[in-house]
């Protein structure tokens, strides 16, 4: 139980304003910081360019989605109505891409879907129903209006007093060390 | 998201010199309200103890839910002649019912994703309703063409699964493509919906005293953090479904559609119907957005986060949807008579002046005329007449599809195989209930998830921009 607490998550230091915690994140991140985060009730514009993070990968899966679903599809399609049990209508061919298209749509829309939706969750980590985080009191107000900045242990730049005190610096107010 | 933090330093050079006027943006949310005001109104709408016009209402919405539930059960102990159908009119209320609701759910998808794409800032305090909307409208949609197969225990036949007469599904048929299209549309409107929702969860999560409370709204938060790591992906994710659902709900009602457009009835077989349908869907879901959130935004006081000009918008759209169905209306008579075929010009003439056209001009006066109102400052101010309106909008849109399904079945080409259709007190008791179904996963959606996405009305509150000071 000691050797748990002793170990430490980082450091969470809170904001009022979305401005404040919008100059305070630009400072992180000119700091050279890697493993950190800004956790705000809802997204701050232009806080992506702030953090320096990186665009979403999430289009990727996205695309890939997509295109299984389209490929899908098609295989959908030709293998029951072409291959597995031809069905003569009308003289025409037995598959084309036109008379399943709007199959071969909805599966491109669902596949893409997919991947979108289940993206969200592998970038995200999600679900993740234990973190340290969640045991700070203070955290519990920053899906109401709080603003916080958490700079992790794991981070090459982090040592606990100097840490603290750059957040000080930054015109943070309650400054708490987070537990893992 | 992107570049905007460029944009807030540089200012062009020429509106130094023309100094245009400043015009002020309606207001999304009044009276300044503060983020944790916003939380607070919403999450005070769950925490609440039960309120008794809930209890009263769900009690009764579960009783007329009941009607369909034990409408489906007779018709599948005692066989599908107990609705209304003959020859030769095969399509009668299941089919006006299934179009009707998929219809009514398209505009919470016009609002969560055309809406967003566009950037409409006013549809943050409607749009979490209105989706819900979606979802339980096309619920109560899918069970028609479910019963309607007739032996509803070899409903999977349509889905390609493998069946022990090794035959698959037959996907030149614009029934399969419905198949598809309504499966995907529902799905995919969940997960949006769902996604959408987590942020909001997490939030009621934070405040949950009880143990029970906090159990639920952790596991359907999965977690959320609200770092800003995350909110990049789900902001993307966010805006790929928007873009998603965009194509996905005008292909929804074009495929609806196609199941009578394909065909060669007379009054069916025209190119307008996509667009056509499209419209509708939108001007009946609208309706129904407003019948259900103007009672909600008096019961809950919303008054601050859904305004006039929200009030307003909605208005305006079910005006515009409102003159293109009556465009299309006049349209599909125009070409009826300049095809030059005699039996379409004779489906239209018979649409206004034969036997069922006691329903055509219930369908126009309800969606020609009265949305006109809506053109006047005073009604659209005047909600309760709004409320009204919308209700006749919601009843024309019931009739069109009606006209439409069975005006061309019953009088199609040779006068010998005409007849007159009527509806079973079966046929009633079961759409009666759809709605009472309909209620009663509205109301519970009410009182246990958020009603009003709480990040995005936060998003939109003028505090919320960085750059203020």
């Amino acid at each position: 139980m000691n050797e748990r607490n002793e170990r430490i998550h980082g450091v969470a230091c809170t904001f009022r304003r979305p401005s404040d915690v919008f100059h305070a994140a630009e400072r992180v991140r000119d700091a050279g910081w890697k493993c950190w985060d800004v956790h705000t009730p809802f997204p701050i514009h232009g806080m992506d360019q702030a953090m320096g993070l990186p665009r979403s990968p999430i289009p990727r899966l996205t695309l890939l989605g997509g295109v299984t679903g389209f490929l899908t599809g098609c295989l959908l399609t030709w293998y029951m109505n072409s291959y597995d049990y031809p069905l003569i209508v009308g003289g025409k061919p037995y598959w084309s891409v036109i008379f399943p298209f709007p199959v071969l749509y909805e599966c491109t829309i669902l596949f893409a879907a997919f991947g979108t939706f289940f993206g969200q969750f592998i970038f995200n980590r999600l679900p993740h129903h234990h973190h340290p985080l969640f045991d700070l009191p203070q955290f519990s107000r920053v899906s109401d209006d709080t603003f916080m900045i958490v700079l992790e242990a794991r981070d090459a730049n982090f040592h606990l007093d100097e840490s603290r005190n750059f957040l000080l610096s930054l015109g943070g107010q309650e400054i708490t060390v987070i537990r893992d | 998201m992107a570049h905007a933090h460029d944009s807030s330093q540089e200012r062009p050079a020429i509106l130094d010199k023309v100094r245009p006027a400043e015009l002020p943006r309606a207001k999304l949310i009044l009276n300044d309200r503060s983020f944790h005001w916003i939380t607070d109104k919403v999450c005070a709408i769950v925490e609440e103890p039960t309120p008794t016009w809930w209890k009263v209402l769900f009690v009764a919405a579960l009783f007329i839910a009941s009607f369909t539930f034990v409408g489906m059960a007779y018709l599948v102990s005692t066989g599908t002649g107990t609705w209304g159908l003959r020859s030769p009119v095969g399509w009668g209320w299941a089919i006006v019912n299934f179009v009707f609701w998929v219809g009514i759910g398209h505009a919470g998808t016009l609002i969560s994703a055309i809406l967003c794409l566009l950037r409409q800032k006013w549809r943050t305090s409607i749009n979490r309703a209105a989706e819900a909307m979606t979802i339980f409208a096309v619920m109560c949609a899918g069970l028609f063409p479910l019963f309607h197969v007739g032996r509803v225990w070899f409903a999977w036949w349509l889905f390609p699964i493998p069946n022990q007469n090794g035959i698959w599904p037959q996907f030149r048929s614009p029934l399969e493509w419905d198949v598809f299209a309504v499966s995907t549309y529902f799905t995919v409107s969940t997960l949006f919906w769902y996604m959408g929702m987590i942020p909001d969860l997490g939030a009621i999560r934070d405040r949950a005293k009880t143990w029970w409370r906090k159990a639920f709204y952790s596991l359907l938060a999965m977690g959320w953090r609200g770092g800003n790591r995350q909110w990049s992906n789900f902001e993307m994710a966010y805006l790929l479904l928007a873009g998603l659902s965009t194509p996905l709900v005008l292909s929804v009602h074009t495929i609806v559609s196609f199941d009578f457009a394909v065909s060669n009835v007379p009054g069916w077989h025209t190119t307008i119907f996509p667009p056509y349908f499209v419209a509708g869907a939108i001007f009946s879901g609208f309706a129904m957005v407003l019948t259900l959130m103007l009672p909600l935004r008096a019961i809950y006081r919303l008054h601050d986060v859904i305004n006039q000009y929200h009030i307003d918008n909605m208005c305006k759209i079910i005006l515009a949807t409102g003159s293109m169905v009556g465009y299309a209306y006049a349209t599909e008579f125009f070409i009826a008579a300049y095809s030059g075929n005699a039996y379409e010009k004779f489906a239209f003439i018979n649409r206004a002046f034969g036997q069922y056209s006691w329903a055509y001009w219930i369908m126009v006066s309800c969606n020609v005329i009265t949305p006109q109102l809506f053109w006047f400052k005073k009604v659209r101010e005047n909600h309760s007449l709004v409320w009204i309106i919308c209700l006749f909008v919601n009843v024309g849109m019931w009739f069109e599809r009606f006209v439409i399904t069975v005006t061309s079945l019953a009088n199609d080409y040779l006068p010998s195989s005409w007849g007159y259709y009527s509806p079973t007190i079966v046929d009633i008791f079961t759409f009666f209930g759809t709605f009472g179904f309909f209620s009663v996963l509205f109301l519970l959606f009410i009182r246990f998830l958020p009603l009003l996405p709480m990040a995005e009305l936060k998003i939109v509150s003028p505090q919320a921009d960085p750059h203020a000071h």
